[in-house]
Parts: structure tokens; C-alpha cells; sequence
């Protein structure tokens, strides 16, 4: 068992809280509960406004790219605390799955013109692969036929925000799709503020990027890593949103966060809400470093999805019958801790991934 | 301002001065604590330098790295962790110059006399008492659960000097001297067949003025001090991946694969999976604190470590089969520490019963946490304002 050289750096520095500062304004100023609930029931269930300000107004979407590539040249850290705000909004835009997930398999293939594209922000990229598909886990393929693509893949989170797919072939490659060349059919999702649809291609045409098996595990892996953090930021909100309104609601003449029982569920929450702070900080440090990368991604998405259902639970039980209205957002936190909880991966997979990488193995069969 | 430049001159200094090759231990360290390398934090004289606390790091780097001779902050962490912020805080210039070296090297070990058989959690309801007599304070009462006072010298006792005020408001801080005959220790045999504890009776025992920690009636406020760093101290603790109670089952479960179940193994990961968590925590919280803002996570890491050994332990029993029928030793022992790993599974599985009693219960611990972090309403209280000898006992 290999102790880590050099612990994470699991603090935020002065420029990860400014940025997250700026993130929080814009976001409390342009993505209210309200406006998100009202969105999910429209037909287009992400915010395009809210995504050129993110993206092309504070440079966010290229976090991740190079600056030859034309991007910031950030690190997973500050991406990190983006997501920490987004999912602290639950905001319907296509963050995690264009600037990361997209972003990450074309860095494997060093895609200049799409990176570029990308890092605008004015081109907004999916990777055609199930929202549940852990690093490392198979994953469906179209069909080259005739320099053409076919076939069906499912549960593609973000397809219908995107301009360009970024499909795995059964030829091992990846292909830059564009998405007008498909069929999007979308899915209703339990989750409403990440769209998930049908691609269906029919003799698409597409440009092959690379070998799609490195970008693809390079992809999702960063993906699980980082949603951790989107975690992070649901879980952050349902414990603070909770504790505020117990200080607040009276019942048999007492606020209800006075009573013991609801007290010691709250602390309770807190510290695992402290925990998933310190294991998503080291997965976005790992992810930075590239030190120990695989087992600390590992160690914080399985901690990370039961701790966000749970805070999101506690949430609308603590929140009593309001928190089982439509009108209040508790359930918009729920929805997407759940989906959050098999997206990249189960908790489960993520376990039997660090099985694997900590030397536990499971017993020999019989 | 002194830097990690400055601190590394110094030790080499030091070194060059008191050679550890030619310099006894107790020598060495007596040096050290007048170099003002012993615990750079504190003032000059006392120890330190005045530095910044995470530049100790600087000082033990270079002496571990020539293998010079330490302390055992393990063995005097009472004194270390308690004791000592303290007496800097609230002591004389006396009880400064006449406590903190000799606890620093080891020389002198202290314990703790805080807890009584009727106020363990609801430490405020103690009714040691402690009446003056000239110079002197007179002590009559039973203290439990003092761990190191079979080996200490010194004490820190809290007693109760005014009856008649609410019980937060009349309790005064004393150092008391172990050696006083009217000290009496007696060894406490615990569920694991040890007496790591002890009850310990104070019958007419004289601690003079000189040895009052604080104010008459403000030893409330004073005991805070040390608590706080108690909980300081057990979050600040760093350790290496699997340097808790997992290491343990782990290395079983590697060397051993006829152990092995499915059931066992989906407990077993999920379990390895929180311990790491949690040190990462802990980390974090040491970072937090080495760059000067104090998280508030270390009132949460005693309740995670609390859980954590328990349920690891647990499953260790679990995973032994047959052996988890067995235990290692009886014997009435009187062990210096808590010795997690020289000791059989079912000894870490009975001894960490006490992590979440121990230096305030997990259900006392939850409660600090949702009205000092989250700021949760307080708990009613009835005694507040009532006179301590009105109170029902």
C-alpha cells in the first residue's frame, strides 16, 4: 500500500475564493430557485443567458485549455469550485459535461480547432456516452459504415445543449459529430435541470479525432472527480438552506432547531458535509497534480454521492410538508443528488474501483 | 521576525553546541528548551521564540533528520496538549518559569483532575470543593478517569470554591502537587482486563495560593482554555494513509484470503473508504490551522474517529472467525498509553467503546457542534442561574 509523497493541498487559495465570489454573484443575480423551477417546465431546460455569462462573460468555459488552445490554463481546482457554485444553484447550464467532460477528451486528442471552439464557450460540447458510465467501465459504440456513423446511443447528458458530439466508433475512434447531423430525441429525466436524450445517427458524418479509449477514460474520470464537488455544492446548500429554516420555524412554541433530535441529525450532517469538502478538494488537487489521481477520484465519488442524497433527504424531511412542494427548490437538489449518485460511475463502481487500487480484493469465487 | 532560515540557524547551532552523539537526553533536551526550539510558539525564555506555530515543522525536520533525541509527546500529552497552553495562558511569570520546562522534557508528567463520578458530561455539577485556609486552599473530594496519575507529578484540578453561586461561576483552577499526602490513586480495572485510569481521592489536600491557575471563581473560563486544546489536539493529529485502526484489518485481509467473504468485503471497503476520508479531513483541518485559520472540523473529527474505530474494530472480531473467539491478555496491566496496534482485535474492539465516552461524549460532542458550528438554539437550561448547592444531586 503506497503512501501518498506530498499530502493534497486541500485548502482555497485567495484566487479560488475570489472566483468563487464572482461565480456566486452572477449566479444569485441570474439563476434565483424560482427562474430554475419555471425553466425545467420550458422547452429548453438549460440557460443559454447564463451560459455565455459564465462562459464567454467570465472566460469559464476554458478553464481547462491551454492558452495556446485558447483558454485560461487553470487547473482542476478552480473548476472545482465552479461546480462547488454551480451545484449549490443547481444550475441548468452545461458545465460539467462541455467544459470538463467534452473539454478533457479533446485535450487527450489535442483537437486545436475544437478546443478552441470550446473555449469561447460558443461551442458547446457532449460526450456521446451514458451519463452512468464509470472511468475505466465499457461503454457503447456507434458503427463506421461506409465513412459514415450509425447507431443508437443512450442517456446523453447535455445532447441537446450541444453543437457538437463527440461520439466513440467501433473502430476505437473518437468522432466530432455535428449535432444537427443527428437525431436527438430527449428522455424525460428525474433530474430536469441536466437534459439527458437519445442520439440517434444515421449515416452522421464525422471527423475523427483519435483513439477514443484513452480520451473517453481520460474524460470520465475527470467527470467523476469533479462532480464531486457539484456534490459538494448540492449537499452545502441543503444542510445551510435547512439549518437557516430550522432557526427559523416555530412548532409547539419553540423553533424547531432547538429540539435535540433534529439537532444531532444536522451535526451529523455537517460533518460529513466537512468530509465531502476535504475528499473533493483532494480529488480536484489529484486530478491537478496527477499524483495518486486514480484511487483519490475514486475515494471521493464513492463518498460523495450517499452524502449529497442524504443532505438532500434531510433536507425535505427537516423542511416537513414544504419540502415536498413543487414551489420550494428542495426538490431540485434532491433530483439532481440522485442522478448526481449514478452519473460517472455508482457509488458501488467507484467502491470496487478502490478495491482494486488499494489492494482489497474480493474474495475468490465459492 | 523569525523565519525558517533564522529557526534553521538555530538548530544548527544547537546542534553544534550539544552534540547528540556526546550529550545525554535529558541534557539535549533541557538545551533545546532554552534555545527557544522546544515549542517555537511560546514567548522567549519559555521555550520558544515568539515564531509562527507552523514553523515548528522547520525545527523537528532538521533534528529528526540527524536523529536527535525528543520527547514523547505521547507520553506527556496530557501536559503538552493541557496543561501547557494553560499555565501560558493564565499562569504567573512564576508558574511559568517553575512548569513549562520541566513538563516540555518529560521530567515531570502531568494528569488531568477534572471528571467526577457525579459530573462527567455536565462537568460544571463537580463538588470537589476547595475552601481557604491563610495561604493555603484545602481540597476534599474524588476525581475518576485520570489517566497518568499513578505517573504524575503535577495535576490540573478544577474544585469547587463557592457553593453558592451557579455552578459555571464558583470553580477555580488549581495546579496541584501529586505528591501531597492527602492524595490518594487507585487504579480503575476497565473492560479490557487494564487500569489505564485511575480514582483518585483528595483528602485534605493543601495547594497553596501560588498554585491557582486564574481568578478565584473564574476556573470555568480557565478549564475552557484547556478543552479547547484538547479537542485542538486530537484533530490535529496527521496521519499516513492506513495509519489508523484500518491498517490493521487491512494487512489481514491482504495476508490472509481464507478470511474473506463478500459481505465482509463490501463492509471492509466502504469502512476504508471513511478512514481515508477522514484523515483527509483531518488534513485539511491541519492545514487550516498551519495557515491560521482555524477550521471549526475538529470538533467533528473525534465524533468521525469515534465512529470509524468502532465500527472497524467491529468487523475486525468479524474477520478473525475462529481467533475473534479469543483475547489476547487478562492481566491486570497499567499501561503508559493507548496501545491500538501492540494489542489483539479484541482489544481494539473493547478499548474503543471509550473513544466516544472519553474527553466528552459523541451525543455531548453532536450537540457542541449544532449550537457553537451551526448555531442551532441551546439546550433548556434549568441550572443556569440556580446557586450550586441548590441544585439536585
Amino acid at each position: 500500500m503506497s503512501t501518498p509523497n506530498a499530502e493534497p493541498d486541500l485548502l482555497y487559495s485567495e484566487e479560488e475564493e475570489a472566483l468563487r465570489a464572482a461565480v456566486r454573484d452572477l449566479l444569485t443575480d441570474h439563476c434565483g430557485p424560482a427562474a430554475v423551477i419555471a425553466r425545467t417546465e420550458s422547452d429548453t431546460p438549460y440557460d443559454p443567458a447564463l451560459w455565455k455569462q459564465l462562459a464567454e462573460g467570465m472566460g469559464l468555459a476554458g478553464l481547462l485549455i491551454p492558452e495556446v488552445r485558447g483558454g485560461q490554463g487553470a487547473s482542476h481546482r478552480e473548476v472545482a469550485v465552479v461546480l462547488e457554485e454551480l451545484g449549490r444553484a443547481v444550475a441548468p447550464v452545461p458545465y460539467l459535461t462541455s467544459a470538463v467532460v467534452a473539454t478533457e477528451a479533446l485535450l487527450a486528442c489535442d483537437d486545436a480547432e475544437l478546443l478552441e471552439r470550446l473555449a469561447s464557450g460558443r461551442t458547446v460540447g457532449a460526450l456521446a456516452v451514458s451519463l452512468t458510465t464509470a472511468p475505466g467501465a465499457p461503454f457503447a459504440t456507434a458503427r463506421v459504415e461506409g465513412g459514415s456513423l450509425h447507431g443508437e446511443l443512450t442517456s446523453v447528458a447535455d445532447a441537446v445543449a450541444a453543437d457538437v458530439l463527440l461520439v466513440p466508433a467501433d473502430d476505437d475512434n473518437l468522432y466530432a459529430v455535428a449535432a444537427d447531423a443527428v437525431t436527438r430525441t430527449p428522455r424525460i429525466p428525474l433530474d430536469l435541470t441536466r437534459p439527458l436524450a437519445t442520439v440517434t445517427l444515421d449515416g452522421a458524418p464525422g471527423r475523427s479525432l483519435g483513439p477514443a479509449e484513452p480520451a473517453v477514460r481520460r474524460a470520465l474520470r475527470a467527470g467523476a472527480g469533479l462532480l464531486a464537488s457539484e456534490q459538494l455544492g448540492v449537499a452545502d446548500w441543503a444542510l445551510t438552506e435547512t439549518v437557516r429554516y430550522l432557526k427559523e420555524r416555530k412548532q409547539f412554541n419553540r423553533p424547531v432547531g432547538g429540539f435535540q433530535a433534529l439537532k444531532h441529525r444536522l451535526a451529523q450532517l455537517w460533518l460529513e458535509v466537512v468530509s465531502l469538502r476535504a475528499a473533493a478538494r483532494a480529488a480536484a488537487d489529484a486530478l491537478t497534480t496527477g499524483h495518486d489521481t486514480g484511487l483519490t477520484v475514486a475515494v471521493a465519488q464513492s463518498y460523495a454521492s450517499p452524502v449529497a442524497v442524504h443532505a438532500t433527504e434531510e433536507a425535505l424531511q427537516l423542511h416537513g410538508g414544504l419540502g415536498m412542494t413543487w414551489e420550494h427548490p428542495v426538490h431540485l437538489y434532491l433530483k439532481r443528488a440522485k442522478a448526481d449518485s449514478l452519473a460517472y460511475g455508482s457509488a458501488g463502481a467507484h467502491r470496487e474501483a478502490v478495491a482494486g487500487l488499494a489492494d482489497l480484493p474480493i474474495p475468490a469465487s465459492g | 521576525m523569525t523565519d525558517a532560515a533564522e529557526l534553521r540557524r538555530r538548530t544548527q547551532e544547537l546542534l553544534a553546541a550539544h552534540p547528540p552523539a556526546t550529550t545525554d537526553r535529558l541534557g539535549f533536551l533541557r538545551a533545546r528548551f532554552d534555545a527557544g526550539l522546544a515549542w517555537v510558539h511560546y514567548p522567549e525564555g519559555l521555550g520558544g521564540l515568539g515564531a509562527p506555530r507552523s514553523l515548528q515543522a522547520v525545527v523537528d525536520e532538521e533534528l529528526a533528520a540527524v536523529g536527535a533525541p525528543d520527547n514523547d509527546p505521547r507520553r506527556i500529552g496530557i501536559g503538552l496538549g493541557m496543561a501547557a497552553p494553560t499555565v501560558l495562558r493564565y499562569g504567573t511569570d512564576e508558574q511559568k518559569a517553575r512548569f513549562l520546562r520541566p513538563l516540555w522534557t518529560g521530567e515531570e508528567v502531568w494528569c488531568q483532575l477534572f471528571s467526577e463520578p457525579g459530573a462527567g458530561s455536565d462537568l460544571a455539577a463537580l463538588g470537589t470543593r476547595a475552601v481557604r485556609e491563610g495561604e493555603d486552599w484545602v481540597i476534599d473530594g474524588q476525581k475518576v478517569w485520570t489517566s497518568s496519575a499513578h505517573l504524575a507529578r503535577w495535576a490540573i484540578l478544577i474544585a469547587r470554591t463557592d457553593p453558592d453561586a451557579p455552578k459555571h461561576a464558583g470553580i477555580t483552577y488549581f495546579v496541584c502537587d501529586m505528591t501531597d499526602p492527602g492524595v490518594e490513586v487507585r487504579p480503575l480495572r476497565q473492560i479490557t482486563g487494564e487500569a489505564e485510569f485511575n480514582e483518585v481521592f483528595l483528602t485534605g489536600v493543601r495547594i497553596p495560593d501560588s498554585h491557582r491557575l486564574g481568578e478565584v471563581g473564574d476556573g470555568w473560563r480557565v478549564a475552557q482554555t484547556t478543552l479547547m486544546n484538547e479537542r485542538v489536539s486530537i484533530g490535529g493529529m496527521r496521519l499516513p494513509r492506513e495509519g489508523g485502526m484500518i491498517g490493521p484489518v487491512a494487512k489481514t485481509w491482504r495476508e490472509r484470503p481464507a478470511l474473506r467473504t463478500h459481505e465482509l468485503h463490501q463492509r471492509l471497503v466502504k469502512l476504508w473508504i471513511e478512514a481515508e476520508v477522514s484523515r483527509l479531513t483531518a488534513e485539511r483541518l491541519r492545514q487550516q490551522l498551519n495557515a491560521g485559520q482555524p477550521g471549526y472540523e475538529g470538533s467533528g473529527m473525534k465524533l468521525a474517529f469515534a465512529r470509524l474505530n468502532q465500527e472497524i474494530s467491529g468487523l475486525e472480531v468479524e474477520l478473525r472467525g475462529e481467533e475473534g473467539l479469543l483475547y489476547d491478555d487478562w492481566t491486570m496491566r497499567r499501561p503508559e498509553l493507548v496501545d491500538f496496534t501492540g494489542r489483539d482485535a479484541g482489544y481494539r474492539y473493547l478499548r474503543s467503546k471509550g473513544n466516544s465516552i472519553e474527553g466528552g461524549t459523541s451525543e455531548v460532542l453532536l450537540n457542541i457542534v449544532a449550537e457553537r458550528v451551526l448555531g442551532l438554539p441551546a439546550e433548556p437550561r434549568t441550572d443556569k442561574d440556580v446557586p450550586w448547592k441548590d441544585l439536585a444531586r
